[in-house]
């Protein structure tokens, strides 16, 4: 008798828990300390930006394939995650239609366009940002101090330049905040930028839960703290400029959540490498000689483009390839 | 304590509680038993009695005069019933001899005992053929063939593996435990045909009660070494093993012999035990009875030619209709669609999972995580494979090494997006064979 509820299929017939979904899911857990740091210091008007980045990613990515008559997969989060992370690339001071325009050119243009989730060449949260960074230079840089804005924005708050913008100018370094301020993030900065602290922790979950591995972070941090020690500016110690490269900008949440989005950088280890150090000298780069005074995102935008051509450098050594002369006497 | 082991892989959740600490029960045989043909890889064998013949317990009742080919025995005395096309475990129909039990286990007759130090290499081999000998780990190469090397292969290191990486399977271990001296005798066997070689068996760290008792009853075997492995899959896979007993990788599209290793089964060494000191060919196999639908999981010695079900009633019976019946291991055992079928002599296990264990998520996007290409134990990209399969790229597919992969379904366990690696893998390879 053949039982016909039998199923029958190719081996192995035991799957790891992994699943898209979760490893999303944990990487949003990841971010929820990030999170309470903006909403502690920039207010519940952080939380209200937040959620219209990620609504928006949501609404746009279920409308595209519905469509197109696309299977819908808003449940597998990555819209979600790619709200969240272009949210946490802007002010807290920008209109409600900037996260909206960031999220119609995160999720259709960057990511539906080229196929849906895996097919993007570019995160598309850093992707969203630059072209609102292009287009509204002023809106997505009004950074203001920490405790000033509330749900609304109060008029006549001074935006305040960032330590990385002070450090830029090459004076004025009497103005910067104290390293341990940076570290807990009480500076001003993109809402999800400046706790150094909070995104070490959810770096931290994520490399313990094996969602990443410590590679790209390891080598792109280490790589901008080499540089910005060896070349210090003006009469800034090497151990202050490696402070404020590593603690005073994007830089934890680009190495730690962006740089090691899967589907835009290198699938190998060595090319995961690779990829870390590349980020950190662009980045290094362009806070040095570039006009901006931040790098972190176009550092990231540049990597995942070489990314490509990275996996077809590397590509592992295969087993059984050592000592062909054993092979046939 | 150092622990050996091979590059990358995975550590699935191992499910071994259940019959771990099962001592191996002998099943008494059923009434009918059934004998496919297709038990070996190689030459096919024809059947040397009739229906209606009366048959010894260990009579020859199929054979070939081929050279890359074993005899079949029957397990029971009693008289052949028919011979037909019956269903094979591996989901097709072949020629069959159907045995009715007598219930007395009459041998045939006359029993040898042999005495290796008196047999040449040449008469050793024969009789391990007579025997009926294959690797029982699955694929059943004849034993007697990977035991005659040519002679420009030197083999240096005999490796017994005693891995058992795959989850669920505990009876090698049972094996080790309980009969640890059929090992060692039979691993002397081997080492008479290669004097010069070391022996090894190589034990996963999880079965430490295993290594404890080898190292202590090694102690009168001189040249034979007890390993401690770590457990990780796939530390059996025979290239693994070599790497991690050895540090020297098989090149790819060679064998073990290439670089002088041979591996063994722990099965197939105590069965040349048998067959040299006890004239028993080969009638019997250890078989895991588990998953979490079985009544009473264990380790059943087992008659060659038992059909599942009585296995399966003799186990206490089932809790629920199964969702999947795998032969072998979870990671690369064969799932069938009918527990009426016989043990094989390449049946390691029987594993009957619910639906729930049995699950098939649908396959989503590749995104592209690199965790397949952290799994792969041969260092390949399965991603890349599987992309190339699914748009027929096959140049590509054998640029990116298709034919290294040794489907050990590293990849396809840590896929997030639960893509169908190994299956596509699987196919690819067939049609780049075909492409060329
Ligand atoms: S590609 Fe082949 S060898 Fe590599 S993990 Fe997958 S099944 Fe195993
Ligand atoms: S594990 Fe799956 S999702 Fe990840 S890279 Fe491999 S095929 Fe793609």
């Amino acid at each position: 008798m053949a039982n016909s509820n039998v199923i029958v299929s190719s081996s192995p017939h035991i799957k790891g828990k992994d699943t898209t979904r979760g490893l999303m899911i944990d990487v949003l857990v990841a971010l929820a300390p990030a999170l309470i740091c903006g909403v502690f210091y920039f207010g519940f008007r952080a939380l209200f930006i937040t959620s219209v980045s990620v609504l928006s990613c949501l609404i746009f990515e279920y409308g595209w394939q519905k469509l197109l008559k696309k299977p819908v997969m808003i449940s597998d989060c990555s819209a979600a995650l790619t709200g969240v992370l272009l949210a946490f690339n802007m002010p807290v001071t920008v209109p409600w239609w900037i996260p909206v325009i960031g999220a119609f050119v995160a999720v259709v243009i960057v990511k539906q366009l080229f196929g849906g989730i895996g097919c993007n060449f570019m995160n598309p949260a850093l992707a969203g940002r630059a072209f609102l960074l292009a287009s509204w230079p002023v809106l997505m840089t009004n950074f203001v101090p920490p405790f000033t804005t509330g749900f609304k924005l109060s008029a006549d708050v001074v935006s305040s330049a960032t330590p990385l913008a002070i450090i830029k100018t090459g004076t004025g370094f009497e103005e910067l905040p104290a390293i341990r301020q940076m570290f807990l993030g009480n500076i001003g900065g993109c809402i999800g930028e400046t706790s150094s602290l909070a995104l070490l922790l959810g770096g931290l979950y994520l490399i313990l839960r094996r969602v990443i591995k410590p590679h790209i972070p390891v080598a792109f941090i280490g790589t901008v703290a080499a540089f910005s020690f060896l070349f210090s500016r003006g009469s800034m110690s090497a151990v202050e400029s490696l402070g404020y490269s590593v603690f005073g900008g994007g830089l934890m949440l680009g190495a730690f959540f962006m740089a090691t989005d899967y589907v835009t950088s290198p699938v190998t280890t060595r090319g995961q490498v690779i990829m870390g150090v590349g980020c950190g000298f662009i980045t290094f780069l362009i806070r040095r000689f570039g006009g901006y005074p931040e790098g972190v995102s176009y550092a990231i935008l540049l990597m995942n483009i070489a990314t490509p051509l990275i996996d077809k450098w590397c590509r592992p050594k295969k087993f059984g390839y050592v000592k062909k002369k054993t092979v046939k006497q | 304590m150092q622990k050996l082991t091979f590059k990358k892989g995975i550590h699935p959740n191992d499910r071994k509680e259940q019959t771990k600490t099962c001592s191996i029960e002998v099943l008494t045989p059923p009434e009918l038993l059934y004998f496919p043909l297709g038990q070996h890889i190689g030459a096919p064998i024809e059947p040397v009695v009739r229906v209606g013949d009366k048959v010894l317990m260990g009579q020859k009742i199929a054979d070939s005069t081929a050279k890359m080919t074993v005899p079949l025995h029957s397990s029971v005395s009693g008289v052949v019933k028919d011979i037909g096309l019956y269903l094979h475990p591996s989901g097709i129909k072949v020629p069959t001899i159907v045995i009715e039990n007598d219930g007395l286990d009459t041998p045939a007759d006359p029993i040898n005992i042999w005495h290796i130090d008196l047999l040449d290499s040449d008469e050793i081999i024969q009789i391990i053929r007579e025997a009926g000998i294959v690797g029982m780990g699955g694929a059943g190469f004849p034993t007697h063939i990977k035991l005659s090397p040519p002679l420009d292969k030197h083999i240096s290191r005999i490796i017994v593996n005693g891995a058992e990486c795959e989850p669920y399977l505990t009876s090698d271990h049972r094996v080790m435990l309980e009969t640890p001296e059929e090992v060692l005798e039979g691993l002397l066997v081997v080492k008479h045909l290669f004097p010069d070689a070391k022996a090894y068996i190589g034990v996963e760290e999880n079965k430490s009660d295993a290594i404890t008792l080898l190292k202590q009853r090694v102690k009168a075997y001189p040249g034979i070494e007890i390993l401690t492995l770590a457990k990780k899959y796939p530390q059996g896979a025979e290239k693994q093993l070599i790497y991690a007993v050895t540090g020297q990788e098989v090149p790819s599209g060679g064998l073990p012999m290439d670089i002088g290793c041979l591996v063994l089964n722990i099965d197939t060494v105590s069965s040349l035990y048998r067959a040299l000191a006890m004239g028993q060919p080969l009638m019997r196999r250890i078989v895991t009875v588990s998953g979490n639908l079985v009544e009473k999981p264990g380790n059943y010695s087992v008659r060659i030619g038992t059909p599942f079900r009585h296995i399966i009633d003799s186990a206490g019976g089932l809790k629920d209709e199964p969702a999947k019946i795998i032969m072998g291991g979870p990671m690369m055992g064969v799932a069938g669609y009918s527990l009426d079928v016989p043990v094989v002599k390449g049946t390691s296990s029987i594993l009957l999972l619910s639906k729930e264990e049995a699950r098939v998520l649908p396959e989503t996007p590749c995104i592209r995580c690199g965790k397949c290409v952290d799994a792969c134990p041969m260092n390949l990209r399965p991603l890349l494979l599987n992309a190339y399969v699914l748009a027929e790229q096959w140049d590509k597919c054998k640029k990116e090494n298709i034919f290294d992969c040794i489907e050990c379904g590293c990849c396809s366990y840590s896929c997030p997006a639960k893509r169908h690696l190994v299956q596509s893998i699987r196919v690819g390879k067939q049609r780049t064979k075909n492409h060329r």
